[in-house]
Protein backbone atom coordinates (compact mmCIF):
# COMPACT_ATOMS: atom_id res chain seq x y z
CA UNK A 1 0.00 0.00 0.00
CA UNK A 2 1.24 3.49 -0.82
CA UNK A 3 1.94 5.64 2.20
CA UNK A 4 0.58 8.67 0.35
CA UNK A 5 -2.97 9.70 -0.51
CA UNK A 6 -4.83 6.74 1.06
CA UNK A 7 -7.95 5.74 -0.82
CA UNK A 8 -6.94 7.46 -4.07
CA UNK A 9 -7.70 5.20 -7.03
CA UNK A 10 -7.28 7.38 -10.10
CA UNK A 11 -8.51 6.65 -13.60
CA UNK A 12 -7.94 3.87 -16.11
CA UNK A 13 -4.25 3.08 -16.67
CA UNK A 14 -4.52 1.97 -20.30
CA UNK A 15 -2.75 4.93 -21.92
CA UNK A 16 0.54 4.47 -20.14
CA UNK A 17 2.74 4.01 -23.23
CA UNK A 18 1.32 7.06 -24.94
CA UNK A 19 1.43 9.48 -22.03
CA UNK A 20 4.74 11.03 -20.99
CA UNK A 21 5.39 10.83 -17.24
CA UNK A 22 3.23 13.08 -15.09
CA UNK A 23 0.74 13.92 -17.86
CA UNK A 24 -2.99 13.21 -18.06
CA UNK A 25 -5.11 12.97 -21.20
CA UNK A 26 -7.73 15.59 -22.00
CA UNK A 27 -10.30 15.91 -24.75
CA UNK A 28 -10.36 19.69 -24.35
CA UNK A 29 -7.80 22.13 -25.66
CA UNK A 30 -6.70 24.19 -22.63
CA UNK A 31 -4.68 27.38 -23.05
CA UNK A 32 -1.39 28.48 -21.55
CA UNK A 33 -0.14 32.02 -22.18
CA UNK A 34 1.55 34.60 -20.02
CA UNK A 35 -0.62 37.53 -21.05
CA UNK A 36 -3.54 38.61 -23.19
CA UNK A 37 -4.03 37.22 -26.68
CA UNK A 38 -2.62 39.39 -29.50
CA UNK A 39 -5.03 39.90 -32.41
CA UNK A 40 -2.94 39.60 -35.57
CA UNK A 41 -4.37 40.07 -39.06
CA UNK A 42 -3.15 37.95 -41.95
CA UNK A 43 -3.08 41.17 -44.05
CA UNK A 44 -0.09 42.45 -42.11
CA UNK A 45 1.33 39.13 -40.95
CA UNK A 46 4.87 38.29 -42.02
CA UNK A 47 7.30 35.58 -41.06
CA UNK A 48 11.00 36.46 -41.07
CA UNK A 49 14.09 34.34 -40.61
CA UNK A 50 17.16 36.36 -39.61
CA UNK A 51 20.46 34.51 -39.88
CA UNK A 52 23.49 34.93 -37.63
CA UNK A 53 24.99 37.25 -40.25
CA UNK A 54 21.92 39.48 -40.28
CA UNK A 55 20.57 38.28 -43.59
CA UNK A 56 16.76 38.17 -43.65
CA UNK A 57 14.24 36.00 -45.48
CA UNK A 58 10.59 37.06 -45.25
CA UNK A 59 7.26 35.63 -46.28
CA UNK A 60 3.88 37.36 -46.36
CA UNK A 61 0.79 35.32 -45.53
CA UNK A 62 0.15 34.59 -49.23
CA UNK A 63 3.79 33.64 -49.83
CA UNK A 64 3.69 31.31 -46.85
CA UNK A 65 0.51 29.70 -48.18
CA UNK A 66 2.29 29.14 -51.54
CA UNK A 67 4.96 27.03 -49.85
CA UNK A 68 4.45 23.25 -49.64
CA UNK A 69 1.72 22.45 -47.12
CA UNK A 70 1.59 19.41 -44.91
CA UNK A 71 -1.11 17.79 -42.80
CA UNK A 72 0.01 16.18 -39.60
CA UNK A 73 -1.79 14.38 -36.79
CA UNK A 74 0.15 14.35 -33.56
CA UNK A 75 -0.02 14.14 -29.76
CA UNK A 76 0.76 17.35 -27.87
CA UNK A 77 1.95 17.71 -24.28
CA UNK A 78 1.59 20.87 -22.19
CA UNK A 79 3.84 21.52 -19.20
CA UNK A 80 0.70 22.26 -17.17
CA UNK A 81 0.20 18.46 -17.39
CA UNK A 82 -2.44 17.87 -20.00
CA UNK A 83 -1.78 15.85 -23.13
CA UNK A 84 -4.07 15.77 -26.13
CA UNK A 85 -3.93 12.89 -28.57
CA UNK A 86 -4.30 12.95 -32.36
CA UNK A 87 -4.50 16.70 -32.87
CA UNK A 88 -4.91 17.51 -36.60
CA UNK A 89 -2.87 20.42 -37.99
CA UNK A 90 -1.99 21.90 -41.36
CA UNK A 91 1.06 24.04 -41.91
CA UNK A 92 4.41 24.56 -43.60
CA UNK A 93 7.31 22.35 -42.53
CA UNK A 94 10.37 24.32 -41.48
CA UNK A 95 12.41 22.48 -44.11
CA UNK A 96 10.50 24.51 -46.72
CA UNK A 97 11.42 27.83 -45.09
CA UNK A 98 15.05 26.79 -44.76
CA UNK A 99 15.45 25.69 -48.39
CA UNK A 100 17.41 28.85 -49.32
CA UNK A 101 18.72 29.89 -45.92
CA UNK A 102 22.50 29.70 -45.48
CA UNK A 103 23.41 29.18 -41.86
CA UNK A 104 25.90 27.50 -39.57
CA UNK A 105 24.00 28.46 -36.41
CA UNK A 106 22.97 25.77 -33.94
CA UNK A 107 20.14 27.58 -32.17
CA UNK A 108 17.07 29.66 -32.90
CA UNK A 109 15.06 32.13 -30.90
CA UNK A 110 11.44 32.22 -32.05
CA UNK A 111 9.77 35.64 -31.76
CA UNK A 112 6.06 36.21 -31.49
CA UNK A 113 3.61 39.05 -31.93
CA UNK A 114 3.11 40.23 -28.35
CA UNK A 115 6.81 40.03 -27.59
CA UNK A 116 7.22 36.42 -26.45
CA UNK A 117 10.24 34.39 -27.30
CA UNK A 118 11.33 30.79 -26.96
CA UNK A 119 14.63 29.10 -27.77
CA UNK A 120 15.28 25.80 -29.54
CA UNK A 121 18.14 23.94 -31.14
CA UNK A 122 17.82 24.41 -34.91
CA UNK A 123 17.93 20.66 -35.51
CA UNK A 124 14.68 20.31 -33.55
CA UNK A 125 12.90 22.28 -36.27
CA UNK A 126 14.22 20.40 -39.31
CA UNK A 127 13.71 16.99 -40.94
CA UNK A 128 9.93 17.12 -40.75
CA UNK A 129 9.81 17.57 -36.99
CA UNK A 130 8.26 21.06 -36.86
CA UNK A 131 5.90 23.37 -38.72
CA UNK A 132 4.44 26.84 -38.90
CA UNK A 133 0.84 25.75 -38.35
CA UNK A 134 -2.11 27.86 -39.47
CA UNK A 135 -5.01 25.40 -39.49
CA UNK A 136 -6.38 23.26 -36.68
CA UNK A 137 -8.95 20.54 -37.28
CA UNK A 138 -9.84 22.06 -40.65
CA UNK A 139 -10.37 25.61 -39.38
CA UNK A 140 -8.08 28.66 -39.27
CA UNK A 141 -6.17 28.55 -35.99
CA UNK A 142 -8.00 30.71 -33.41
CA UNK A 143 -6.16 33.58 -31.70
CA UNK A 144 -6.12 32.01 -28.22
CA UNK A 145 -4.45 28.94 -29.68
CA UNK A 146 -1.85 31.06 -31.45
CA UNK A 147 -3.56 32.08 -34.68
CA UNK A 148 -3.06 33.16 -37.32
CA UNK A 149 0.06 30.98 -37.14
CA UNK A 150 2.13 29.28 -34.46
CA UNK A 151 5.11 27.02 -34.21
CA UNK A 152 4.23 23.34 -33.95
CA UNK A 153 7.06 21.36 -32.34
CA UNK A 154 5.14 18.43 -30.91
CA UNK A 155 8.10 16.45 -29.58
CA UNK A 156 8.77 19.18 -26.98
CA UNK A 157 6.47 20.62 -24.29
CA UNK A 158 3.97 22.85 -25.97
CA UNK A 159 5.27 26.19 -24.69
CA UNK A 160 8.07 25.66 -27.24
CA UNK A 161 5.40 25.77 -29.95
CA UNK A 162 5.35 29.57 -29.79
CA UNK A 163 1.98 31.13 -30.54
CA UNK A 164 1.53 34.13 -32.87
CA UNK A 165 4.94 33.47 -34.36
CA UNK A 166 6.50 36.23 -36.46
CA UNK A 167 10.03 35.04 -36.98
CA UNK A 168 13.13 33.15 -36.07
CA UNK A 169 16.54 34.51 -35.22
CA UNK A 170 19.46 32.14 -35.74
CA UNK A 171 22.19 32.24 -33.10
CA UNK A 172 25.45 30.48 -32.32
CA UNK A 173 24.78 30.62 -28.58
CA UNK A 174 21.65 29.28 -26.92
CA UNK A 175 19.61 32.24 -25.57
CA UNK A 176 16.83 31.39 -23.10
CA UNK A 177 13.42 32.77 -24.08
CA UNK A 178 10.50 34.11 -22.05
CA UNK A 179 9.29 31.05 -20.11
CA UNK A 180 12.83 29.69 -19.96
CA UNK A 181 14.02 32.76 -18.04
CA UNK A 182 11.15 32.54 -15.52
CA UNK A 183 11.81 28.98 -14.51
CA UNK A 184 10.88 26.58 -17.29
CA UNK A 185 13.41 24.05 -18.53
CA UNK A 186 15.71 25.14 -21.35
CA UNK A 187 14.95 22.18 -23.66
CA UNK A 188 11.60 20.75 -22.53
CA UNK A 189 11.49 17.08 -23.50
CA UNK A 190 8.22 15.67 -22.11
CA UNK A 191 9.51 12.08 -22.13
CA UNK A 192 12.37 13.11 -19.82
CA UNK A 193 9.98 15.31 -17.86
CA UNK A 194 12.06 18.45 -18.36
CA UNK A 195 9.56 20.91 -16.92
CA UNK A 196 11.53 23.26 -14.70
CA UNK A 197 15.06 24.37 -14.07
CA UNK A 198 16.90 21.50 -12.51
CA UNK A 199 14.61 18.74 -13.87
CA UNK B 1 20.54 28.66 -9.71
CA UNK B 2 19.22 25.32 -10.97
CA UNK B 3 17.94 23.60 -7.84
CA UNK B 4 16.50 20.15 -8.33
CA UNK B 5 12.83 20.32 -7.46
CA UNK B 6 12.22 17.64 -4.89
CA UNK B 7 8.92 16.00 -4.10
CA UNK B 8 8.20 16.66 -0.43
CA UNK B 9 5.80 14.97 1.97
CA UNK B 10 2.85 17.19 2.78
CA UNK B 11 0.49 16.33 5.64
CA UNK B 12 -3.07 17.58 5.56
CA UNK B 13 -3.66 19.37 8.88
CA UNK B 14 -7.01 20.94 8.28
CA UNK B 15 -9.78 21.29 5.72
CA UNK B 16 -12.26 24.18 5.69
CA UNK B 17 -15.23 24.68 3.39
CA UNK B 18 -15.16 27.77 1.17
CA UNK B 19 -18.31 27.03 -0.85
CA UNK B 20 -20.47 23.95 -1.32
CA UNK B 21 -17.79 22.46 -3.59
CA UNK B 22 -14.59 24.33 -2.75
CA UNK B 23 -12.23 23.70 0.15
CA UNK B 24 -9.28 25.34 1.79
CA UNK B 25 -6.59 22.77 2.59
CA UNK B 26 -3.82 23.46 5.10
CA UNK B 27 -0.71 21.32 4.85
CA UNK B 28 2.56 21.02 6.74
CA UNK B 29 5.48 20.48 4.37
CA UNK B 30 8.73 19.82 6.25
CA UNK B 31 11.60 21.62 4.52
CA UNK B 32 9.34 23.97 2.55
CA UNK B 33 11.65 26.62 1.03
CA UNK B 34 9.11 29.45 1.02
CA UNK B 35 7.39 31.08 -1.96
CA UNK B 36 6.09 34.29 -3.50
CA UNK B 37 2.41 35.21 -3.67
CA UNK B 38 1.00 34.02 -7.00
CA UNK B 39 3.14 30.89 -7.25
CA UNK B 40 1.75 27.37 -7.39
CA UNK B 41 2.71 23.81 -6.50
CA UNK B 42 2.33 20.43 -8.12
CA UNK B 43 0.39 17.92 -6.02
CA UNK B 44 1.01 14.22 -6.62
CA UNK B 45 -1.35 11.44 -5.58
CA UNK B 46 -0.39 7.77 -5.59
CA UNK B 47 -2.80 4.83 -5.80
CA UNK B 48 -2.16 1.45 -4.20
CA UNK B 49 -0.84 -0.03 -7.46
CA UNK B 50 1.69 2.80 -7.84
CA UNK B 51 -0.35 4.80 -10.39
CA UNK B 52 0.22 8.53 -9.93
CA UNK B 53 -1.66 11.66 -10.91
CA UNK B 54 -0.34 15.21 -10.68
CA UNK B 55 -2.15 18.56 -10.88
CA UNK B 56 -1.16 22.16 -10.19
CA UNK B 57 -2.70 24.22 -7.36
CA UNK B 58 -2.01 27.81 -6.46
CA UNK B 59 -0.73 28.82 -3.05
CA UNK B 60 -3.49 30.79 -1.28
CA UNK B 61 -1.39 32.48 1.40
CA UNK B 62 2.08 33.97 1.73
CA UNK B 63 4.92 31.84 3.05
CA UNK B 64 4.50 30.82 6.70
CA UNK B 65 7.43 28.58 7.67
CA UNK B 66 6.54 25.01 6.67
CA UNK B 67 2.79 25.55 6.38
CA UNK B 68 1.05 26.12 3.08
CA UNK B 69 -2.54 26.76 2.13
CA UNK B 70 -4.25 25.59 -1.06
CA UNK B 71 -7.77 26.20 -2.36
CA UNK B 72 -9.35 23.40 -4.36
CA UNK B 73 -12.54 23.58 -6.40
CA UNK B 74 -13.97 20.07 -6.89
CA UNK B 75 -14.53 19.66 -10.64
CA UNK B 76 -17.32 17.19 -11.52
CA UNK B 77 -15.78 13.88 -12.69
CA UNK B 78 -12.31 15.20 -11.99
CA UNK B 79 -9.60 12.69 -11.20
CA UNK B 80 -7.77 14.71 -8.55
CA UNK B 81 -9.82 17.68 -7.30
CA UNK B 82 -12.78 15.76 -5.76
CA UNK B 83 -10.33 13.50 -3.91
CA UNK B 84 -8.44 16.48 -2.49
CA UNK B 85 -11.61 18.42 -1.72
CA UNK B 86 -13.44 15.65 0.09
CA UNK B 87 -11.63 12.30 0.42
CA UNK B 88 -8.04 12.84 1.52
CA UNK B 89 -8.19 12.19 5.29
CA UNK B 90 -6.74 14.81 7.64
CA UNK B 91 -3.42 13.58 8.97
CA UNK B 92 -2.70 11.73 5.69
CA UNK B 93 0.02 12.78 3.26
CA UNK B 94 0.35 13.67 -0.39
CA UNK B 95 3.48 14.78 -2.24
CA UNK B 96 4.09 18.36 -3.25
CA UNK B 97 6.79 20.10 -5.23
CA UNK B 98 7.45 23.75 -5.79
CA UNK B 99 7.20 26.63 -5.60
CA UNK B 100 6.60 26.95 -9.34
CA UNK B 101 5.97 29.88 -11.67
CA UNK B 102 8.10 33.01 -11.42
CA UNK B 103 5.96 35.17 -13.68
CA UNK B 104 2.51 35.38 -12.09
CA UNK B 105 3.87 36.82 -8.83
CA UNK B 106 3.50 40.00 -6.81
CA UNK B 107 6.48 41.27 -4.85
CA UNK B 108 6.16 43.58 -1.85
CA UNK B 109 8.65 46.01 -3.44
CA UNK B 110 6.02 46.78 -6.09
CA UNK B 111 4.43 50.14 -5.36
CA UNK B 112 2.16 50.91 -8.33
CA UNK B 113 -1.62 50.59 -8.02
CA UNK B 114 -2.49 47.00 -8.85
CA UNK B 115 -5.61 45.49 -10.37
CA UNK B 116 -6.48 41.87 -9.62
CA UNK B 117 -9.19 40.15 -11.66
CA UNK B 118 -10.49 36.76 -10.56
CA UNK B 119 -12.98 34.40 -12.12
CA UNK B 120 -14.26 31.74 -9.69
CA UNK B 121 -11.44 29.64 -8.21
CA UNK B 122 -8.97 31.99 -9.94
CA UNK B 123 -9.20 34.02 -6.73
CA UNK B 124 -6.75 31.65 -5.00
CA UNK B 125 -3.38 33.12 -6.08
CA UNK B 126 -4.86 36.64 -5.90
CA UNK B 127 -5.85 35.97 -2.27
CA UNK B 128 -2.19 35.17 -1.60
CA UNK B 129 -1.25 38.56 -3.09
CA UNK B 130 -3.89 40.37 -1.02
CA UNK B 131 -2.71 38.65 2.15
CA UNK B 132 0.93 39.44 1.38
CA UNK B 133 -0.03 43.06 0.68
CA UNK B 134 -1.71 43.18 4.10
CA UNK B 135 1.20 41.51 5.90
CA UNK B 136 3.63 43.95 4.31
CA UNK B 137 1.36 46.89 5.29
CA UNK B 138 1.78 47.99 1.72
CA UNK B 139 0.20 51.33 0.89
CA UNK B 140 0.04 50.62 -2.83
CA UNK B 141 -3.62 50.61 -3.89
CA UNK B 142 -4.97 47.09 -4.54
CA UNK B 143 -8.23 46.55 -6.36
CA UNK B 144 -9.84 43.13 -6.70
CA UNK B 145 -12.59 42.51 -9.24
CA UNK B 146 -14.03 39.13 -8.41
CA UNK B 147 -16.48 37.44 -10.74
CA UNK B 148 -18.67 34.71 -9.21
CA UNK B 149 -21.98 33.10 -10.15
CA UNK B 150 -23.93 33.80 -6.96
CA UNK B 151 -23.25 35.13 -3.44
CA UNK B 152 -22.85 31.51 -2.27
CA UNK B 153 -19.84 31.09 -4.56
CA UNK B 154 -17.61 33.67 -2.86
CA UNK B 155 -14.41 32.28 -1.36
CA UNK B 156 -12.66 33.85 1.64
CA UNK B 157 -16.01 35.49 2.55
CA UNK B 158 -15.60 38.32 5.01
CA UNK B 159 -11.86 38.48 4.66
CA UNK B 160 -12.50 39.90 1.20
CA UNK B 161 -15.93 41.49 1.42
CA UNK B 162 -15.83 42.94 4.95
CA UNK B 163 -12.25 44.02 5.53
CA UNK B 164 -11.01 47.31 7.00
CA UNK B 165 -7.95 47.79 4.87
CA UNK B 166 -7.66 51.32 3.55
CA UNK B 167 -5.60 50.31 0.52
CA UNK B 168 -7.75 47.40 -0.64
CA UNK B 169 -10.90 47.69 -2.73
CA UNK B 170 -12.96 44.60 -3.44
CA UNK B 171 -15.77 44.53 -5.94
CA UNK B 172 -17.77 41.37 -6.54
CA UNK B 173 -19.39 40.92 -9.95
CA UNK B 174 -22.22 38.37 -10.06
CA UNK B 175 -22.82 36.51 -13.28
CA UNK B 176 -26.08 34.66 -12.42
CA UNK B 177 -27.65 36.05 -9.30
CA UNK B 178 -26.76 39.14 -7.27
CA UNK B 179 -27.81 39.97 -3.72
CA UNK B 180 -31.05 41.99 -3.48
CA UNK B 181 -30.49 45.66 -4.13
CA UNK B 182 -27.32 45.29 -6.20
CA UNK B 183 -27.16 48.06 -8.79
CA UNK B 184 -25.40 45.91 -11.39
CA UNK B 185 -27.50 43.52 -13.44
CA UNK B 186 -26.00 40.00 -13.12
CA UNK B 187 -23.89 39.10 -16.13
CA UNK B 188 -20.45 38.42 -17.39
CA UNK B 189 -17.55 40.82 -17.15
CA UNK B 190 -17.91 43.79 -19.55
CA UNK B 191 -15.82 46.78 -20.62
CA UNK B 192 -17.98 48.94 -18.33
CA UNK B 193 -16.92 46.88 -15.32
CA UNK B 194 -13.29 47.51 -16.17
CA UNK B 195 -13.36 51.18 -17.15
CA UNK B 196 -13.18 52.71 -13.67
CA UNK B 197 -10.70 50.24 -12.18
CA UNK B 198 -8.47 50.65 -15.23
CA UNK B 199 -8.66 54.44 -15.02
CA UNK B 200 -7.13 54.28 -11.53
CA UNK B 201 -4.01 52.54 -12.78
CA UNK B 202 -0.73 54.01 -13.91
CA UNK B 203 0.53 53.06 -17.37
CA UNK B 204 3.00 50.58 -15.88
CA UNK B 205 0.62 49.16 -13.26
CA UNK B 206 0.38 45.40 -13.33
CA UNK B 207 -2.94 43.67 -13.87
CA UNK B 208 -3.20 40.05 -12.73
CA UNK B 209 -5.95 37.97 -14.28
CA UNK B 210 -6.71 34.43 -13.15
CA UNK B 211 -9.51 31.97 -13.79
CA UNK B 212 -10.91 29.66 -16.45
CA UNK B 213 -9.52 30.21 -19.95
CA UNK B 214 -12.67 31.84 -21.36
CA UNK B 215 -12.76 34.34 -18.52
CA UNK B 216 -9.07 35.19 -18.82
CA UNK B 217 -9.39 35.64 -22.60
CA UNK B 218 -12.34 38.00 -22.19
CA UNK B 219 -10.71 40.06 -19.46
CA UNK B 220 -7.39 40.26 -21.33
CA UNK B 221 -9.04 41.39 -24.56
CA UNK B 222 -11.18 44.00 -22.79
CA UNK B 223 -8.14 45.44 -21.03
CA UNK B 224 -6.22 45.71 -24.29
CA UNK B 225 -9.23 47.38 -25.92
CA UNK B 226 -9.21 49.89 -23.05
CA UNK B 227 -5.66 50.76 -24.01
CA UNK B 228 -3.70 48.81 -21.39
CA UNK B 229 -0.24 47.81 -22.54
CA UNK B 230 -0.43 44.01 -23.07
CA UNK B 231 2.99 43.65 -21.43
CA UNK B 232 1.51 44.82 -18.10
CA UNK B 233 -1.19 42.10 -18.07
CA UNK B 234 -0.19 38.84 -16.43
CA UNK B 235 -2.48 35.88 -16.79
CA UNK B 236 -2.86 32.46 -15.21
CA UNK B 237 -5.31 29.98 -16.71
CA UNK B 238 -6.64 27.13 -14.60
CA UNK B 239 -8.08 24.97 -17.36
C1 LIG C 1 -0.92 26.96 -12.76
C2 LIG C 1 -2.23 26.34 -12.35
C3 LIG C 1 -2.77 26.63 -11.10
C4 LIG C 1 -3.97 26.07 -10.69
N1 LIG C 1 -4.48 26.41 -9.47
C5 LIG C 1 -5.66 25.88 -9.07
C6 LIG C 1 -6.22 26.23 -7.78
O1 LIG C 1 -5.64 27.02 -7.01
N2 LIG C 1 -7.41 25.68 -7.43
C7 LIG C 1 -8.08 24.80 -8.26
O2 LIG C 1 -9.16 24.31 -7.86
N3 LIG C 1 -7.56 24.46 -9.47
C8 LIG C 1 -6.38 24.96 -9.89
N4 LIG C 1 -5.85 24.60 -11.11
C9 LIG C 1 -6.55 23.56 -11.91
C10 LIG C 1 -6.10 22.16 -11.43
O3 LIG C 1 -4.73 21.98 -11.75
C11 LIG C 1 -6.87 21.01 -12.10
O4 LIG C 1 -6.88 21.19 -13.49
C12 LIG C 1 -8.30 20.91 -11.62
O5 LIG C 1 -8.33 20.70 -10.20
C13 LIG C 1 -9.03 19.73 -12.29
O6 LIG C 1 -8.30 18.52 -12.06
P1 LIG C 1 -9.08 17.14 -11.93
O7 LIG C 1 -8.08 16.06 -11.87
O8 LIG C 1 -10.06 17.19 -10.81
O9 LIG C 1 -9.93 17.07 -13.26
P2 LIG C 1 -9.53 16.26 -14.59
O10 LIG C 1 -9.68 14.81 -14.32
O11 LIG C 1 -8.23 16.74 -15.06
O12 LIG C 1 -10.64 16.78 -15.57
C14 LIG C 1 -12.02 16.40 -15.40
C15 LIG C 1 -12.92 17.23 -16.29
O13 LIG C 1 -12.93 18.58 -15.82
C16 LIG C 1 -12.43 19.45 -16.82
N5 LIG C 1 -11.57 20.41 -16.13
C17 LIG C 1 -10.25 20.32 -15.88
N6 LIG C 1 -9.80 21.38 -15.22
C18 LIG C 1 -10.86 22.16 -15.00
C19 LIG C 1 -11.03 23.41 -14.35
N7 LIG C 1 -9.99 24.08 -13.79
N8 LIG C 1 -12.27 23.93 -14.31
C20 LIG C 1 -13.31 23.29 -14.87
N9 LIG C 1 -13.21 22.11 -15.53
C21 LIG C 1 -12.00 21.56 -15.59
C22 LIG C 1 -11.62 18.59 -17.73
O14 LIG C 1 -11.50 19.13 -19.01
C23 LIG C 1 -12.42 17.31 -17.72
O15 LIG C 1 -13.52 17.38 -18.57
C24 LIG C 1 -4.66 25.17 -11.54
C25 LIG C 1 -4.11 24.87 -12.80
C26 LIG C 1 -2.93 25.45 -13.21
C27 LIG C 1 -2.38 25.12 -14.58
Amino acid sequence: MSSFSPGFRGRARSLADRLPPGQYPTEQFPVLSAGPTPQVSTDTWAFTITTETGETHSWTWEEMMDLPQQDTVTDIHCVTRWSKFDTPWRGVPFDAFFEDVETSADFVVAHSYGGYTTNLPLEDLLDGKAWVAHTYDGYPLSPEHGGPARLLVPHLYFWKSAKWVRGLRLTHEDEPGFWETVGYHNYGDPWREQRNWGD
Amino acid sequence: MAMPLAWRRARLDERRPQTATARTLLFTVPGWPGHLPGQHVDVRLTADDGYQAVRSYSLAAPADADRIELGVQAVADGEVSPYLADDLPTGAEVEIRGPLGNWFVWRREQTEPTLLIAGGSGVVPLAAMIRAHREARSTSPFHLLYSVRTPADIWYGEELTDHREPHLDVQVLYTRQAPPGSPRVPGRLTATDLEKPAARLEPTSPVYVCGPTGFVETAGNLLVDLGRDPATIRTERFG
